[in-house]
This record gives structure tokens, C-alpha cells and sequence, in this order.
């Protein structure tokens, strides 16, 4: 699943834009040191080849369903790491901008989602570790399925963990995991199972691309150090930076930390806390009866008073759209006469 | 099947709109690359209970789809196809968020609604934006734009190399697909059992066009670059008044909530 912009909190969406960035970087420089210029072409045939075999579906058996190839490991198997890792990134860039999939800003969060997990965790130290120096059908066929399951699992956990750090969705982490994962799970089975499908013909009819591939150099550094290094030192510039100046909503953050942590913090460091928060949303805020209530009680109590608010603000905002709409026909009109002239 | 033509058609409109001539095509991509990232950061910082605040910034989408003279029913409808999947996520805020914010005479409106309309309107705003991206200033303007603001030119030549086989592998996909369907009869034949070689013979045909692609870029004497520039572009006063007054207007937007101002004045109510 591809994450999208309306769910990300420019925080998450930043800190990951770093990180892809830096790995995309990384990236570069690897395949340019390679001095393989073949893989120049066949990295944008390949990248334009997952595009192609999307349109052809298959049905799942036993659902009735259909589904298609994702093609994030079947581009690890066939190119190695890094080149894999741009492949992907540029697959979803063109998705990005031409579909609107995904996002702009959320397009880092995808590229690490997508790119990272199939191309440094489960082709490396999963798909190449299981199949060996010597390729044998039936070992390809179970690395195949379980590095896809593993990709798709980290994959998913990803998304999850965005979604809840942006705190745009209301979804509990709890029940979004639950709901994600085993679906997940689903797909990385049949998406494994396609991509063995693939790689055994590949395997059989032209066996050297498949060895050319395996023989490569093992990835000498893992560049996951310095990756985890700089995805934390971006978020931790950007979480800080930024949130002085974006109002961001702490909830999500705070309380999926106590998730993680499984120590809820002291109810009275809470509560000093939220006084604090109020304060300075109180004080921030241009738009105080916008400001989310403590406790329902004193929503209702104040729902009156917020109404005129509201009022004004379905008025106001009714009347922005009309006002965006009218100048974007007058321009339009305008634009057209000025072309007939022309 | 008509709708694997039909998005694959939409694919191309998108990029034939590039090619138009007006004043905003004629900008130099790095500008619009820019505006429109600064547009959505803008745009999704809001708070997630907010909504009046964000209607004013459809008027970016509105004067460029107007300027750059866009076709506003296909645009549209490109929005239309992704927004469900925002709107997926979101329609669990209305269960899981139940604090009473806002009254409509007697109804109570809980937050969870109020965000999950928010998420609505992010994901007109943004999506918007990204297509217009593209249909003002195509794809290889945006790789280029982005080579110049440092992207890795291993990366750039990818996206580029990418961009230029789409069209071809695409529609030796669709052609793939419409083989086979014109073959089957219900379900039988669309199983996953013949998949495997069908997408392995057009990853073969893939893998051979590589090779013929290499060679023949060795025989044009390929160094590592693509040279792509379908117009020459140069940063000048119109791109920095462009993107000053673009950001400016943004950044006011965020700080003051304008529709609630002006529907202050009319209920006088005034916040």
C-alpha cells in the first residue's frame, strides 16, 4: 500500500525524504563506481518492465480475486541491491507524479517502504543466503516466497508506523497493525510465489543472467548504519525544527511512544504537560475554538459559543471556494481571448 | 480490458498537455518544482481538525490550471481515481474519534468526521498539485530541474531512461494482456500457472532490448549523460516573482485563516 500525502505530517514526510535521499545517493555512487555501463539501460527497461507486467493480472486462487506483480524483489533477484533500490525509487517517482499515487512529500516514506526492505533486508540476507552459490529450483522457489513475505511485512509495518507518527488518521496503532499485517501477510505469499514463478522460467531459459547476478560481488558494507544514522539525525532535525513552526499534533507521537516503550508517562507529568500544551496552543493558536477539547464536558459547554465560530467558518470557507473558482474561469477566459488574438 | 486502455491513454494525455505554450509552461521547472513542494508541505501541516483554513490554497490549482489553459474535467478525474485510497484510512477516524466538536443545530459533529473531511480535502489539494506538476512542466523539465537542484545523475539518467521505455513496455504489456484475454474464456487461463512464463517471456524480450539498447548507445557514443532539454530554460525575475509571490500567499494563508475572517464579517462573530 502506498502511503499518502493527505495522512503524512510534514515531520515524517521530511525525515523520510532525507533518508531515501541519502540512500538514493549512496545508491549512485555504487552503481557509477560499478563502471558497468549495461546496467545504465537495463535499469530503465527493467523499471518500465514492472509498469509493464502490472497490467497483466492473474487470479489468486481459492479468492477469485486478482492481483499483480509488485516487483520490488523481482528487480533485487535480477539487478543486486543497489541498482534495484534506484529502479524502485524511480518506478514510484513516475507513480507519484503521474497517478498521483502516494505523494510527493510521502514519496520518501514510499521509496523506504517499497525499496528499502526488498532491496538491503530480504534480497541480501534472506533470498541470497537461502539460494546459495548454487541455484536449485526448489530453493529458489522458498527464498523467493519468504523474502517477499519479509519485504512485505517491514513494508506494511512501515506504512503503519508513518500513519500513526503523523497523526492525521485516528486508527489506534494497535488495530491498524492488526488490520494490516495479515493482509500483508497475503500478499507477500502470492507476490512471492509470482516472483518464483518468474525467476524458475528466467532460470530455464537463459540461466546467465540469473548467475551473473548471484555472483556479484557480496555488498561489502551494508550501508544500514549509516542509513538508521542519518534517518535519525533528519528526523530529529526536522521533528525539532519544524514543529516550532507547524502546529502539529503531539497525541499521535506521544502516545505511540508509550506504545513502544510500554510506560505510560506519570499522569501528572502528563497533565503538567498538557496544561503547558494548551497554554501554548491558547497562546498560538489563531483559531482557538478549533483547538481540540479535553475533555467532552467542557466541549459541550462550549458548543454553543463554538457554533457561531463554525457558522462563520462554513460561511467563509464556502465563500473561498467560490472566490477560487472565479478567478481561476475569469483567468481561464482571459487566457483563451488572449490566444484567438494571437 | 478497456480500462487497461483507457489508463493507459490517460497516462500519454498527461504528457501531452506538457507540450502546450503558455506562460506557466514557459517557466523554468525548478520554480514550479519548488512552489508545489512548498504548497504541500503548506498544506498538510495543518492541524487535523482543520478545515476552513485549507479551502483557500485551491486557489493555486485553480490559477494554474486556468493560466496553463488544462483540461479541467480530465484533471479532475484524475483526482477522483486516488482519492479513495486516502479516504480508506481515513473513514476509520469517524469510529475511533468521538469527541463532540461542533454542533449543527441539533446534530453533534464528532472529530473523527471533522478529520476524515480534512483528509478529504488534503488529498484533493495535494494530488491536484502533482498533476499539474506534470501537465505544466513534463516530466524530463522536472528530471532536470531536479539534476540542477543535486540529484544524483546516476538517478537522473535512470528516471529519464525509465521515463522513455514506459511507453513502449506499457503498450507491449496492454497487447500481452489483450492476447491472452481474447484466449480465455470466463477465469479459465487467467490463473497464476501460466503467468510465470508469460511475464517471463516479456522480461525476456526486455532483457534483449537492453542489449540492443546498449549497443546502440555505445555507437552514439553514451558518456553517462541523456540530453533531454525540450526548451531552454534560465532562472530569471519572472521565476523568482513566481515563486516569492506563490510562497508569500502560502505562507500568509497558513498563518491566517481567511475564510473565517470573512465569514466573521458577515455573521459578526469575529474570532
Amino acid at each position: 500500500m502506498h502511503m499518502a500525502d493527505a495522512l503524512v505530517s510534514p515531520a515524517v514526510g521530511g525525515a523520510f525524504w532525507a533518508a531515501a535521499a541519502g540512500t538514493i545517493a549512496y545508491c549512485s555512487g555504487r552503481v557509477r563506481k560499478d563502471l558497468d555501463d549495461r546496467k545504465v539501460p537495463l535499469m530503465g527497461v527493467l523499471g518500465a518492465f514492472v509498469f509493464a507486467a502490472q497490467m497483466i493480472n492473474f487470479t489468486i486462487p481459492a479468492t477469485g480475486s486478482s492481483g499483480h506483480l509488485g516487483g520490488g524483489l523481482l528487480l533485487a533477484i535480477l539487478l543486486g541491491p543497489s541498482a534495484a533500490y534506484l529502479t524502485i525509487a524511480s518506478v514510484l517517482m513516475i507513480q507519484a507524479l503521474f497517478f498521483a499515487d502516494g505523494g510527493l512529500l510521502a514519496l520518501g516514506c514510499n521509496i523506504f517502504n517499497l525499496g528499502v526492505f526488498p532491496a538491503f533486508i530480504a534480497y541480501p540476507l534472506i533470498y541470497k543466503k537461502l539460494v546459495g552459490r548454487d541455484p536449485r529450483q526448489s530453493r529458489m522457489v522458498a527464498a523467493s516466497i519468504l523474502a517477499a513475505v519479509v519485504a512485505l511485512q517491514f513494508g506494511s509495518l512501515g506504512v503503519v508506523l508513518q500513519t500513526v507518527l503523523s497523526g492525521v488518521a485516528a486508527l489506534p496503532f494497535d488495530t491498524f497493525l492488526l488490520l494490516m499485517q495479515p493482509i500483508h501477510l497475503g500478499i507477500g505469499v502470492v507476490e512471492g510465489v509470482v516472483t518464483a514463478l518468474v525467476v524458475s522460467f528466467i532460470y530455464q531459459a537463459r540461466p546467465e543472467i540469473l548467475e551473473s547476478a548471484l555472483q556479484q560481488k557480496p555488498l561489502g558494507d551494508l550501508p544500514i548504519k549509516s542509513l538508521l544514522a542519518t534517518f535519525l539525525v533528519a528526523t530529529l532535525l526536522i521533528g525539532g525544527v519544524l514543529s516550532w513552526f507547524v502546529s502539529e499534533n503531539p497525541d499521535g507521537l506521544e502516545w505511540s511512544i508509550a506504545k513502544v516503550t510500554g510506560t505510560p508517562e506519570l499522569p501528572e507529568a502528563e497533565h503538567r504537560e498538557h496544561q503547558r500544551l494548551a497554554k501554548l496552543q491558547e497562546e498560538t493558536a489563531l483559531l482557538p475554538d478549533y483547538a481540540i477539547p479535553t475533555e467532552e464536558g467542557e466541549a459541550r459547554s462550549t458548543a454553543t459559543e463554538r457554533m457561531g465560530t463554525s457558522l462563520s467558518g462554513l460561511l467563509g470557507g464556502a465563500m473561498t471556494l467560490i472566490v477560487c473558482s472565479l478567478v481561476g474561469v475569469l483567468l481561464k477566459r482571459r487566457s483563451a481571448a488572449q490566444r484567438k488574438e494571437a | 480490458m478497456l480500462s487497461i486502455d483507457g489508463s493507459f491513454l490517460d497516462f500519454k494525455q498527461l504528457d501531452l498537455l506538457a507540450l502546450r505554450q503558455t506562460p506557466v509552461h514557459r517557466l523554468d521547472p525548478r520554480a514550479k518544482v519548488l512552489t508545489t513542494l512548498c504548497f504541500i508541505v503548506c498544506v498538510v501541516s495543518f492541524d487535523r481538525y482543520q478545515i476552513s483554513a485549507m479551502l483557500p490554497f485551491m486557489i493555486y490549482p485553480a490559477v494554474l490550471m486556468a493560466v496553463g489553459d488544462l483540461p479541467f474535467g480530465y484533471i479532475l478525474r484524475k483526482i477522483i481515481i486516488v482519492i479513495p485510497f486516502a479516504l480508506l484510512i481515513g473513514l476509520f477516524n469517524p469510529v475511533f474519534d468521538r469527541q463532540v466538536l461542533m454542533q449543527i443545530g441539533s446534530l453533534d459533529v464528532w472529530g473523527g468526521w471533522i478529520s476524515c473531511f480534512s483528509i478529504l480535502i488534503r488529498a484533493i489539494l495535494t494530488a491536484s498539485a502533482a498533476i499539474i506538476l506534470v501537465a505544466i512542466t513534463g516530466f524530463p523539465a522536472i528530471c532536470e530541474a531536479l539534476e540542477k537542484l543535486k540529484m544524483p545523475q546516476t538517478f537522473a539518467v535512470q528516471l529519464l531512461f525509465l521515463y522513455r521505455y514506459i511507453f513502449v513496455l506499457t503498450d507491449e504489456g496492454v497487447r500481452t494482456a489483450r492476447a491472452r484475454q481474447l484466449r480465455t474464456f470466463g477465469n479459465r487461463g487467467l490463473g497464476i500457472r501460466h503467468f510465470g512464463s508469460l511475464v517471463g517471456h516479456l522480461l525476456l524480450r526486455t532483457w534483449e532490448r537492453a542489449e540492443r539498447i546498449h549497443m546502440a548507445m555505445l555507437a552514439r557514443g553514451f558518456a553517462g549523460e541523456v540530453h533531454s532539454s525540450r526548451r531552454p530554460s534560465h532562472f530569471g525575475r519572472t521565476e523568482v516573482l513566481f515563486m516569492a509571490g506563490w510562497i508569500t500567499l502560502f505562507i500568509l494563508l497558513r498563518l491566517f485563516n481567511a475564510p473565517q475572517f470573512l465569514g466573521g464579517l458577515f455573521t459578526g462573530t469575529m474570532p
